[in-house]
């Protein structure tokens, strides 16, 4: 049987990675909070304290959060180690104080990796992902040019795949999880979800070598194949599309040596 | 890292299946080792070419190191785990180890360097009784002097020191590839959740066969299950 | 008073946009280029706008206070988006989606534009299925649909539960592509605090830098805003926490009229609050009351009791009661009122006594546990996440939560506000969901908006502008919007204060829910008026705002959000007081058939409010954009 929701009040000690700006030095501050409701959210629990920091006039705690239910990608807390905390498949806002024992100390970091700077104490700058995204993420279709929708069948499986690597919220935990800070799944997933379809084949090995050289570049890590990361992810994406993605890549590297290359400029009188 | 792991392990399976012969007639690991050094050139493009895998590997490995931990910046306070493999956490520890097992048993067996009292080049030089085929071509003639491999390995086995070690330092390249084997088809695009288990578990026996083979050998002689050729050569080293 | 010219084409409604694409003026090729655009916020609607606009040759700069554009709250909606595409062979048309659209909305959206939003919604799904967008298949390869919101035809198009996220993606990565490309300059974190007009021109922005809280200018020669609804004037709702009318309210404060503020929805199929700690009402989706049950104790007494151990004499099944032949499956509006009543009798459930019970006890009896696991699994996965009840033994507990404002800047045919170079685009307009907005229809307004409409229609605009000759942010009128806000900053931050801005939220969800939610009446908007604006007096004597201006600064941007909270709810307030009439997601309890069904008003309120700011605290100009409705009649809404 579930936990009933008369279950008692909780007090926990918060452990919690303060640092003032990228360039200042962090350090963990603790903070004691007395009589939260189990039916909590962690991101309520953290808004009740820092009222009450705000009321003692001491700084809040920065930390980053939008939609709370699980699908905006914003929130992005390191609870225990773990990004995005206790809980399969779950993100930061989806997490509840009765995921946790009265007496519990609860380290909060933010997600670490050098491609996403520290901004404020649990802020990160994950604008990295949008440079992978500018780099190659997209089919290039301006409205008003498309052709019927129904005019292209894509088979359901196909769909259904694409999908699955599409759900990504891009919240950045799998960086944060992996041990090498490596950005492999958010770049498979998105790479894999526009090169299964149909309607992304023109630009698909352009985008898969344009979308892996700008990670490269931008400092995230190698991957490992330790699974982190889909063991991270809110929405369970497979490390699959990690493999996916490393055999397109390596076939845009072997056809792009061959391929024969037009001469021709781009015409018109 | 995928493609020389590739050839390294190619290579390991390979040199434990011609080192199992130690359990045949003498002729066999004997007439084996002779037949490759009359490979000559041959033997040494193979040997140069492993040299070239390792130390890509290495380099790989340590360019990756390097920029992985770059990549983290400040490290987790708190450290945790959720479901990568022990394998794969101490692949750094295992290719240490593997290394250090690696130039030792060059200098062992290759080369003389450590144990050479019983290096096959001080050993007696050891008469061929039959033939030596390869694939059926006869590689080794019958009668003819060869360097004592065969009582090599089991000499050297015979310290529990360095027996203990060869084992212990076999059983970390097994765990080293039991992630190393899994990890290559990932990176190479090879795998998928459809097979993932059933690779995981060839992965498995493999590691475990080739843990077991290599077990065999030194266990099997301090078992007193192997000893020199029956010419009564013991430990203590015949002066030439 | 503004005057308000819908600039509506003539001729027949069906003709009317075909032949305003061909009449309104372009911008040559050559000289796109040479003029620049500002686009707010990047749901939907803006990422949509941007990217087209871009591709078209316009320079284009776009404005986000999120860390990235993907983070628009467009990405949260669930169940899908329509399209005429007739594709399930069952009837659908341009026609029918116009007609169902504005009979949902209770006849007081613009006929043309809503014409307009039907007939763009085929090449909606064109364009995002040529950008990716992972729809539902069916096993031929073609595109699925299902129904929706009660349509009796199958029109919605969807992927999985996650229609707004593939939307909004599909739209980021337009947009990321034109940012790689040159052509859009993306500002993240960067809120736009005010309105800079030149002229009687809306020609640039004020914008605060969220990291390093710089206060910086920005001109154009056009703006567009999409910053999306105001729901979270509520402050529990289904928006996410972010979600703010700022940049339209100062807007307002410029001189862009406020159309209909009062027009809110309320979705019946929420999880209840749990405790004064809750920030976020979670949604469930409708699709839950084609099975379940939904009842109270018959009794107040037995409220707190097991619900299993209530017999089927002691439980009021009071939709089924009250709505005989719709029962369960009764509109939002009508099922969120009745809810409503129960609680205030006394008989809500749950620790705060605001819930009713969604059933499904017999459903699992009818169809077996595994079959409603598979209809319904993921929602009792969710239920089950955030109230560790699970579903399957125990009634769900469910309540009314605001969902979707229809209410916004008014906006004219080719979606300029009365103030010229002023685009107001998807939910921050007005003028397309009337009263009340349908199932699925959201999403197909916010990219028709952004991909077909704003393309063309700001060409019109710009044509008569000569190019260079946007101003320079060193002129006075920027100088002095900036000023505006350092001031405004300052107070905040010099305040010496003893209550938190959530404090101050929370009071005005209370004041908002009690008084302007699902009932209103004119007592009680008159008390709201008084209480809002002593609320207003309350928040800047003793507010309290921690931290300085020249970092981030979370408690500083939430002040100044709430305080346009606090704002817009006297507007909303004095909307709902002005219109003595209900309609749709606006309930007016002295305006109802017996039956408690809405009582328009058509003949006194068949017209658009667009309220004209005139100072704080002071009484804005109502002006009256009349609807005409020249294809359609105006008739009563029949659900029974």
């Amino acid at each position: 049987m579930v936990a009933e929701n008369t279950a008692k009040n909780l007090s926990i000690t918060l452990r919690v990675w303060r640092q003032d700006g990228p360039q200042a030095v962090g350090k963990f501050v603790d903070y004691q909070s007395k009589d939260l409701s189990p039916n909590m959210s962690f991101l309520e629990m953290l808004d009740v304290v820092n009222d009450d920091l705000t009321l003692k006039g001491e700084p809040p705690i920065a930390f980053a959060h939008d939609c709370r239910e699980g699908i905006c990608g914003t929130c992005s807390c390191t609870i225990n180690g773990q990004p995005h905390g206790p809980g399969k498949g779950v993100a930061t806002c989806q997490v509840y104080m009765r995921t946790f024992r009265d007496g519990d100390v609860i380290t909060v970091e933010p997600f670490r990796a050098a491609a996403f700077p520290i901004v404020k104490d649990l802020i990160t700058d994950r604008s990295a992902f949008d440079k992978i995204q500018q780099a190659g993420g997209f089919i290039t279709a301006r409205a008003g040019s498309a052709p019927e929708a129904n005019a292209l069948p894509v088979p359901k499986p196909d769909a259904d795949l694409a999908m699955d690597a599409a759900t990504c919220i891009g919240c950045g935990a799998c960086v944060a999880a992996c041990k090498n800070a490596s950005a492999m799944l958010f770049v498979g997933a998105k790479v894999s979800h526009l090169g299964i379809l149909p309607q992304g084949q023109a630009e698909r090995d352009k985008r898969v070598v344009a979308m892996v050289d700008t990670m490269d570049a931008l400092g995230f890590g190698n991957c490992t194949n330790q699974y982190e990361c889909s063991a991270a992810c809110p929405k369970l994406i497979s490390h699959d599309f990690i493999s996916r993605m490393n055999r397109d890549y390596l076939a845009a590297t072997v056809r792009a040596a061959f391929k024969a290359v037009s001469l021709g400029g781009s015409g018109g009188s | 890292m995928a493609v020389t792991g590739l050839i390294l392990i190619g290579f390991v399976i390979g040199h434990l299946v011609g080192n199992l012969q130690v359990f045949q007639h003498p002729d066999h690991l004997n007439g084996y080792a002779q037949f490759l050094h009359q490979l000559g050139p041959l033997l040494w493009v193979a040997r140069i070419g492993l040299l070239v895998a390792v130390v890509i590997h290495i380099w790989a490995a340590t360019v990756l190191t390097l920029e992985n931990n770059r990549a983290r910046g400040t490290p987790y306070g708190f450290k945790h785990t959720i479901q990568a493999t022990l394998a794969s956490r101490m692949m750094r520890v295992t290719g240490y180890v593997v290394l250090g097992f690696l130039l030792y048993h060059i200098a062992h067996f290759t080369m003389g360097a450590a144990q050479s009292s019983t290096f096959k080049e001080n050993l007696p030089a050891y008469t061929m009784q039959h033939e030596y085929r390869v694939a059926g071509f006869p590689v080794v003639a019958a009668g003819a002097k060869v360097l004592d491999v065969h009582s090599m390995v089991i000499l050297g086995f015979q310290s529990p020191v360095v027996a203990l070690f060869y084992i212990i330092a076999v059983g970390l390249l097994s765990f080293h590839l039991l992630h190393g084997f899994d990890s290559l088809f990932q990176t190479l695009g090879l795998r998928s959740t459809r097979w993932a288990g059933g690779l995981r578990k060839v992965a498995l026996w493999l590691c475990l066969a080739y843990f077991a083979g290599n077990l065999a050998i030194p266990g099997a002689v301090l078992l007193g299950k192997l000893s020199p050729r029956a010419v009564g050569i013991s430990a203590a080293p015949a002066q030439r | 008073m503004a005057t308000l010219d819908s600039k509506v084409p003539s001729g027949p409604l069906a003709d009317k946009w075909r032949k305003h694409k061909v009449d309104i003026k372009l911008v040559n090729p050559a000289n796109k280029r040479k003029y620049e655009v500002i686009v707010v916020g990047a749901g939907l609607a803006g990422s949509s706008a941007a990217s087209s606009l871009a591709d078209m040759g316009y320079k284009v700069k776009s404005f986000v206070f999120h860390d990235s554009p993907r983070r628009a709250h467009s990405i949260a909606a669930q169940g899908g988006i329509n399209a005429a595409k007739n594709y399930q062979n069952d009837g659908d048309s341009v026609h029918r989606l116009f007609y169902d659209t504005i009979k949902g909305g209770d006849y007081r959206s613009r006929e043309a534009n809503v014409h307009r939003l039907a007939e763009v919604s085929v090449n909606i799904i064109d364009q995002c299925v040529a950008q990716g967008v992972p729809f539902a298949r069916e096993y031929g390869g073609l595109l699925a649909n299902r129904s929706f919101g009660g349509a009796q035809v199958s029109r919605t198009f969807y992927a999985r539960g996650q229609t707004g996220q593939q939307l909004l993606l599909g739209a980021y990565s337009a947009l990321m592509r034109t940012v790689g490309a040159g052509t859009v300059e993306l500002h993240t974190q960067s809120e736009m605090l005010d309105l800079v007009i030149v002229d009687g021109q809306a020609k640039g922005i004020i914008v605060r830098n969220l990291i390093s809280g710089a206060i910086e200018r920005y001109s154009a020669d056009a703006v567009v805003l999409a910053t999306g609804g105001y729901g979270n004037v509520f402050n529990l709702s289904t928006y996410a926490r972010g979600s703010n009318v700022t940049a339209s309210w100062r807007a307002y404060k410029r001189g862009a009229c406020f159309a209909n503020p009062c027009y809110t929805q309320i979705h019946p199929t929420c999880i209840p609050v749990s405790g004064d700690y809750q920030s976020k009402l979670t949604l469930m989706s409708e699709s839950l009351r084609n099975d379940g049950r939904i009842w109270v104790p018959k009794n107040a007494s037995d409220s707190g009791k097991d619900p299993n151990s209530l017999s089927e004499g002691d439980r009021d099944y009071f939709l089924e009661r009250m709505y005989p032949s719709f029962g369960n499956l009764c509109p939002r509006d009508i099922a969120s009122r009745a809810a409503k009543r129960v609680c205030d009798e006394g008989r809500g459930v749950g620790p705060t006594g605001l819930g009713v019970y969604l059933d499904f006890s017999e459903a699992i009896r009818r169809l077996g546990e595994n079959v409603v696991r598979e209809r319904y699994g993921n929602l009792f996965d969710i239920y089950h996440e955030i109230t560790a009840e699970s579903a399957y033994q125990k009634p769900m507990r469910i309540f009314p939560a605001v969902h979707y404002t229809m209410g916004g800047l008014w906006v004219d045919y080719n979606l300029m506000s009365n103030i010229p170079g002023l685009f107001v685009l998807g939910e921050a307009n007005f003028s397309d969901h009337g009263a009340n907005r349908l199932g699925a229809s959201a999403l197909m307004q916010g990219l028709a908006d952004g991909y077909f409409v704003i393309p063309y229609t700001i060409g019109d605009y710009l044509a008569g502008q000569k190019s260079g000759s946007r101003p320079s942010v060193d002129g006075a009128e920027f100088k002095a919007a900036e000023q505006n806000i350092v001031t405004m900053t300052k107070r905040f931050l010099e305040n010496r204060g003893k209550a938190t801005v959530s404090h101050f939220h929370k009071r005005l969800g209370k004041l908002m829910w009690e008084y302007c939610g699902m009932a209103r009446t004119k007592s009680g908007l008159a008390a709201a008026l008084q209480k809002i604006a002593a609320l207003r007096e309350e928040f800047w004597a003793t507010v309290l705002v921690p931290g300085s201006a020249e970092t981030l600064n979370q408690s500083l941007e939430q002040a100044g959000r709430v305080i346009d909270f606090i704002e817009l709810g006297e507007l909303m307030c004095r909307d709902a007081l002005t219109r003595e009439e209900s309609c749709g997601g606006h309930f007016r309890e002295e305006h109802q058939y017996p039956d408690g069904e809405c009582k328009r008003d058509d003949e006194k309120f068949g017209h658009v409010a667009a309220w004209e700011f005139q100072g704080v605290g002071q009484t804005p100009l109502r002006n009256a954009e009349p609807l005409n409705y020249e294809s359609v009649k105006m008739s009563v809404r029949n659900y029974k």
